[in-house]
């Protein structure tokens, strides 16, 4: 088929790329992707995001984009949630990532310590960016420590609790059961009261009646969403916060994390503590993804504390009459959520800086927050893309005060944005995941405590 | 290479000349050519990233900037890492059950195989397992052992049994995985120890049986023995798979509940591509190549692999 010749002259070629991959692969792979032809005239933008159900309001903040500025296309690629910063990173690797991504709180301190991410005010098109145009707070939270604004505030989360009315009827109680109630790290007060109403085991008996069997339970008062990892956002921040315990020394960029905290141990105490009472599904049960969603669906919880990003997966759930609760207030005399906003960020990789900028601008803009709000998934960042949202979740039948009053009341945590993510995570979850099994106690949370911020003095 | 010289012949009709072999042509050029293609995939898959994997160990490196030579202090802080130590622990937990029990299972079906059946059909659906991709395999048996919904627990439910939670109890996630992973493996294994059976010769069986042994008598005396090199083979390869276990824990437990099943290659992969640490993560992986080279050097003193008693 070949001759020698011909096979050694190609086995001498084929050595020639494999030395030359080899060396690249050294050097770090710079220059590898393709670079597009420049002489098109057109730009082509990538922006990824991960949320699913937003992709399609977002192909619609691209068709504007395109409309307003032509000569500039946008693909909108989406992935899922742990795929979405595996592909991003090998990406940003290989020279092959996106223009624009959407961008997390936890993700970016580590973009921006690598040098990945470019500044919005040293673009034209955002150099005058102005955080006041958003929900108050947001832009904040994209401010890296050097000053420079890494994301455009794109959307915002809080916390609220679902639940089912069929359910509640059942337990002789309506939504105006769960108006004002209060909780405390001591006896739950009237939060757990409920919850204990709620519980029902498999002979019909419920919680707060003699006779319960804990062991065997139907339906938990309240959903499992996992141990929380090292932000609990929606499992038991919202608890902890309101004893009026912080996550950390500084509302952004903390160097010092109060998992030590009595208030903060007590708090996960009295969490967790619900298993072995049978008002919570025990971490056997739920496995390493619990889904507090399918938990209300299916009957086996009544109240599913979770994010404003999940109204509409709840609101598919099929016969469940469903009602959003607000939070119960705390010791410190009111609720208090996790308040978690994402942002759009630039790859510092881009080949057309200045047009992803522009993009940016525009995704930050009110015709794309509307636009977004009006999808009825999240709430965007701008006051306008948040009462288009409100509207829009109203006209499915939802009321989402619940999340919405807490921004208005300013009774959110910020989510704690600092340095070491990945490592504090790696730290924290196997301990988070043992308190929550019962074979570890709430006070190893101290010594998890010490080991996270001394992260910081060896690694600032 | 030519060392036949022309004799005289002394006598007969044909000229030794036409009967001694030809010259042959020096063929060492086509042999390199022949060998350098594979060479060279072994220099650029294996040898190259070894050599690069040794040399990131001393470094810290997190992908996307410059590599900086920090000395040992990888290994200083892997010597110090508790989570290390108990990866090893539950690596040794994993590999100890899964290839304990995969060893045995497949001795006795490859002596099933050889002395009850010769069904072609049989010996293809014992392999069939192997077949599946791990990750299908362990995704099936995470469905299946579900504490809710697997069909697993649902039948201890029935048979009035307390549910058990196989992925998701400290206790029983390494037992779990490790099972699973005999479940897919022994039918190839199987088949490893039958091809070692096949070159037992029939007449020791034959002899034994006319004194009067059974089968018992003649698994013990002659199948065990005479099976010891490729037992021996078979048991170096596996435990080496055994150890690198990653994809049957990574898309169950992912590590957890706690570390439970926090095996060194999900640790490697974790402080690789979670934190971005890859100089910690390479002297990680240097520490599991020398593991597997102590481990594998034991194996092959203890069980002579290299040799066999047939002749």
């Amino acid at each position: 088929m070949t001759t020698p010749s011909t096979l050694r002259s190609r086995s001498s070629r084929l050595l020639g790329t494999v030395l030359c991959a080899a060396v690249a692969s050294v050097v770090g792979l710079v220059g590898c992707a393709a670079t597009p032809s420049a002489d098109s005239g057109e730009v082509t933008l990538d922006y990824w995001l991960w949320e699913s159900l937003q992709v399609p309001g977002y192909q619609k903040c691209a068709a504007g984009f395109e409309a307003e500025n032509p000569g500039i296309n946008v693909r909108v690629t989406q992935y899922g949630w742990a795929d979405y910063w595996q592909k991003l990173t090998a990406g940003l690797v290989a020279g092959a990532g996106p223009d624009v991504f959407a961008d997390h709180l936890t993700k970016y301190p580590e973009f921006v310590s690598r040098g990945v991410l470019l500044p919005l005010n040293t673009l034209e098109a955002t150099k005058d960016f102005d955080g006041s145009v958003f929900q108050d707070g947001l832009a904040d939270l994209w401010v890296g420590q050097d000053g420079q604004q890494y994301g455009m505030p794109k959307d915002f989360d809080t916390i609220a609790m679902f639940y089912n009315n069929d359910v509640l009827e059942e337990a002789g109680m309506t939504a105006a059961d769960l108006d004002n109630l209060q909780w405390n790290p001591e006896d739950g007060g009237t939060f757990e009261k409920v919850i204990a109403r709620l519980s029902i085991d498999t002979n019909g008996v419920r919680g707060d009646e003699d006779g319960f069997d804990p062991a065997n339970v139907a339906t938990y008062g309240l959903a499992s969403g996992g141990s929380g990892d090292t932000n609990g956002q929606t499992q038991w921040a919202w608890l902890a916060a309101a004893t009026g315990w912080e996550f950390t020394n500084a509302p952004v960029w903390g160097d010092h994390y109060n998992y030590d905290d009595p208030r903060f141990q007590a708090s996960i105490a009295w969490l967790f503590g619900l298993v072995d009472k049978g008002f919570m599904p025990s971490f056997e049960s739920v496995g390493t993804a619990p889904d507090p969603v399918q938990q209300l669906g299916s009957g086996s919880a009544a109240i599913s504390p979770n994010g404003s990003w999940t109204i509409s997966s709840y609101g598919r759930l099929e016969g469940v009459d469903l009602g959003i609760a607000k939070i119960p207030s705390g010791p410190i005399g009111h609720p208090v959520s996790m308040y978690n906003g994402l942002g759009d960020s630039i790859s510092a990789q881009t080949d057309h800086p200045e047009e992803a900028a522009e993009l940016v601008q525009y995704l930050g803009s009110d015709a794309c927050q509307i636009v977004i709000g009006k999808e009825g998934v999240v709430f965007p960042a701008r006051p306008a893309g948040t009462a288009a949202a409100t509207a829009a979740f109203e006209a499915k039948g939802f009321d989402v005060s619940p999340f919405t009053d807490l921004v208005a009341d300013k009774y959110t945590v910020l989510f704690p944005v600092t340095t070491n993510g990945a490592e504090i995570l790696s730290i924290m979850k196997p301990v988070m995941d043992g308190i929550y099994i019962g074979s570890q106690d709430v006070s190893s949370l101290t010594t998890v405590n010490t080991k996270i911020n001394d992260l910081f003095t060896t690694n600032p | 290479m030519a060392i036949i010289t022309a004799q005289p012949a002394q006598h007969g009709t044909g000229s030794p000349r036409t009967i001694a072999r030809k010259k042959r042509p020096d063929d060492t050029r086509l042999a390199v050519l022949l060998i350098l293609p594979a060479t060279l995939g072994l220099v650029t898959f294996y040898f190259w990233p070894l050599l690069r994997g040794i040399w990131l160990s001393f470094t810290s490196w997190d992908l996307l900037s410059a590599a900086q030579f920090v000395g040992g202090e990888n290994y200083v802080r892997m010597v110090q890492d508790p989570v290390f130590w108990n990866a090893i622990g539950v690596t040794l937990h994993f590999v100890v059950l899964n290839i304990g029990v995969q060893t045995v299972v497949a001795l006795m079906i490859a002596v099933l195989m050889q002395r009850l059946t010769g069904s072609i059909l049989v010996r293809s659906l014992i392999l069939a397992p192997y077949l599946v991709s791990n990750v299908v395999a362990a995704l099936v048996f995470f469905w299946i052992l579900d504490f809710q919904l697997g069909i697993g627990n649902q039948v201890l439910h029935w048979l009035g049994l307390d549910r058990v939670g196989f992925f998701t109890s400290e206790t029983w996630a390494i037992p779990t995985a490790a099972l699973v992973n005999v479940w897919r493996h022994m039918g190839y294994t199987a088949l490893l120890i039958f091809a070692g059976l096949q070159a037992i010769p029939a007449g020791l069986y034959e002899a034994a049986r006319v004194d009067g042994a059974g089968e018992g008598r003649m698994f013990r005396s002659i199948t065990l023995p005479l099976l010891r090199p490729i037992l021996g083979l078979v048991l170096i390869i596996s435990v080496i798979g055994s150890f690198q276990v990653f994809d049957t824990v990574s898309v169950t437990t992912g590590g957890g509940p706690v570390n439970a099943t926090r095996v060194l290659q999900v640790y490697i992969y974790e402080n690789a591509f979670a934190q971005f640490d890859f100089g910690y993560a390479s002297a990680l992986s240097v520490a599991m190549l020398a593991i597997l080279m102590i481990v594998t050097f034991i194996q092959y003193r203890i069980t002579r692999a290299g040799q066999t008693d047939l002749n």
